[in-house]
């Protein structure tokens, strides 16, 4: 067997070889066909999202103004519980397989690595919860402007909730049955997008103007991208030791 | 020239090493020797940047190997006792995510035609043998095109074949100036490479 190694000198190049944009994109890439894969784990979420938002009418009431005041909440609430369910596999199973150290060896910033890392994630989990939400709020009887702003605070507040988790997630990689420790590590962070989402949608139904609480969670979720994964990676250094 | 100063590392009551020091010239192996638990492995770490030191530094060419690795004037190739690979993807997949990463021409085809894993290149990694999940580990070194090799009992698992080719692998790296570092229990047949021996124990 030949030993194929280039013979131009040892490798040494002489600046990091990626821009960070071509690099968020190759991390997203595997992390979306890693996710694609392992399929089962990924729909645990969406499935759990359905399960919640149709037993609620079932156990309450089937009458449309009493569904209408509830759906707001309980949509947000699934949407939350869906995520915290999702978050122990964000980088538990990197960590576990080497390809974590492998990024940590590598002359990128972690944090953006992690973030890339995030996003792969909340496009597996998060918008399945995003794009079933109006097909299940229907069933509420929600009005069609209820219902476009339901999913649009979704759209903005789902991926804050995954970068919240995403601290949590890197706190508790390398703890065993940390499951529990994860949600209320990161449950309290969630509060405010949880209240502010159902707060939007409430007001869209009672016919007011929801663009206030809209606002404040898009300022939430460029403070969570600019910082989570900021905290994310000091943590995940930790885990990795 | 990859060098550790004074590194001592603790892990709970136990010290793993005190001001341990060594000086690696380019073109030079070490390796790292001593019973299960003598922290072989950790010492790798640390040398990698995954561990901190209690105290002491590694450096490279009298400077901090940390900002050479980060300003991108030094590659480092690390191969622990997890293999580095998403079972979910193939091989080459997996092969081909990491020369991305690094930003290397794809080579990936001729380095599983080398380690011998192009029969099996599209199978996904869980599905492989243990011999040849440690082959496709050390297809991604070959691959890495790193300065510094740093290798955990590299030869676990492998056949006959495969620690020869290992250890050509190794060689080659050696001649064309490359460093390596190894943790190894079973001895590796470095031919005329200059080797120093580092013995950990649990004095």
């Amino acid at each position: 067997m030949a030993v194929s190694l280039r013979t131009d000198g040892a490798g040494a190049a002489d600046a990091p070889a990626l821009g960070l944009l071509e690099l968020f994109r190759v991390i997203l890439e595997r992390d979306l066909r890693v996710g694609l894969r392992r399929w089962s784990d990924a729909s645990n979420s969406a499935l759990f999202f359905i399960l919640v938002v149709t037993l609620f009418p079932l156990a309450l009431s089937p009458r449309a103004d009493v569904l209408r005041t509830l759906a707001p909440g309980v949509l947000w609430i699934a949407a939350l519980l869906a995520t915290l369910l999702s978050l122990h596999l964000l980088f538990r199973a990197d960590l576990e397989d080497g390809t974590l150290e492998q990024l940590l060896t590598l002359p990128y910033p972690l944090g953006w690595m992690l973030l890339a890392k995030t996003i792969a994630h909340w496009i597996i989990t998060g918008i399945p919860v995003v794009v079933m939400a109006p097909i299940l709020a229907i069933t509420y009887h929600l009005p069609l402007n209820a219902l476009t702003v339901l999913t649009f605070s979704l759209l903005l507040g789902t991926p804050t909730l995954s970068l919240l988790g995403s601290i949590g997630a890197a706190l508790t990689a390398g703890l065993r049955g940390a499951g529990v420790l994860l949600v209320f590590i990161v449950a309290p962070l969630m509060l405010p997008v949880l209240i502010l989402g159902a707060r939007a949608t409430d007001l869209a139904l009672s016919g007011e103007d929801p663009t206030g609480p809209l606002y404040l969670l898009g300022a939430l979720l460029v403070l969570a991208i600019s910082l989570a994964p900021i905290v994310a990676a000091g943590a995940i250094r930790v885990s990795a030791d | 020239m990859l060098a550790g100063e004074g590194l001592t590392l603790w892990r709970g009551t136990r010290c793993l090493f005190e001001a341990l020091s060594f000086v690696l010239p380019v073109g030079t192996a070490l390796v790292i020797e001593g019973p299960n638990g003598a922290g072989k492995t950790t010492l790798l770490r640390v040398i990698a940047g995954l561990t901190m030191p209690e105290s002491g530094s590694v450096t490279w060419q009298g400077s901090s190997l940390k900002k050479h690795l980060l300003a991108g004037r030094l590659r480092l190739a690390f191969s622990g006792h997890s293999l580095g690979l998403k079972s979910e993807l193939s091989t080459r997949e997996n092969l081909d995510f990491c020369a991305r990463l690094a930003g290397l021409p794809a080579r990936v085809g001729e380095i599983l035609e080398s380690t011998g894993l192009s029969n099996c290149a599209d199978l996904d990694v869980r599905l492989l043998s243990a011999g040849q999940k440690r082959r496709a580990a050390l297809a991604r070194i070959l691959l890495s095109d790193a300065d510094v090799w740093l290798l955990d009992e590299p030869q676990t698992n492998l056949d006959t074949a495969g620690r020869q080719y290992l250890e050509q692998a190794i060689r080659a790296h050696i001649a064309r100036g490359g460093t390596l570092v190894v943790a190894a229990h079973q001895p590796l047949d470095l031919g005329s490479t200059p080797v120093t021996r580092l013995m950990l124990g649990d004095a």
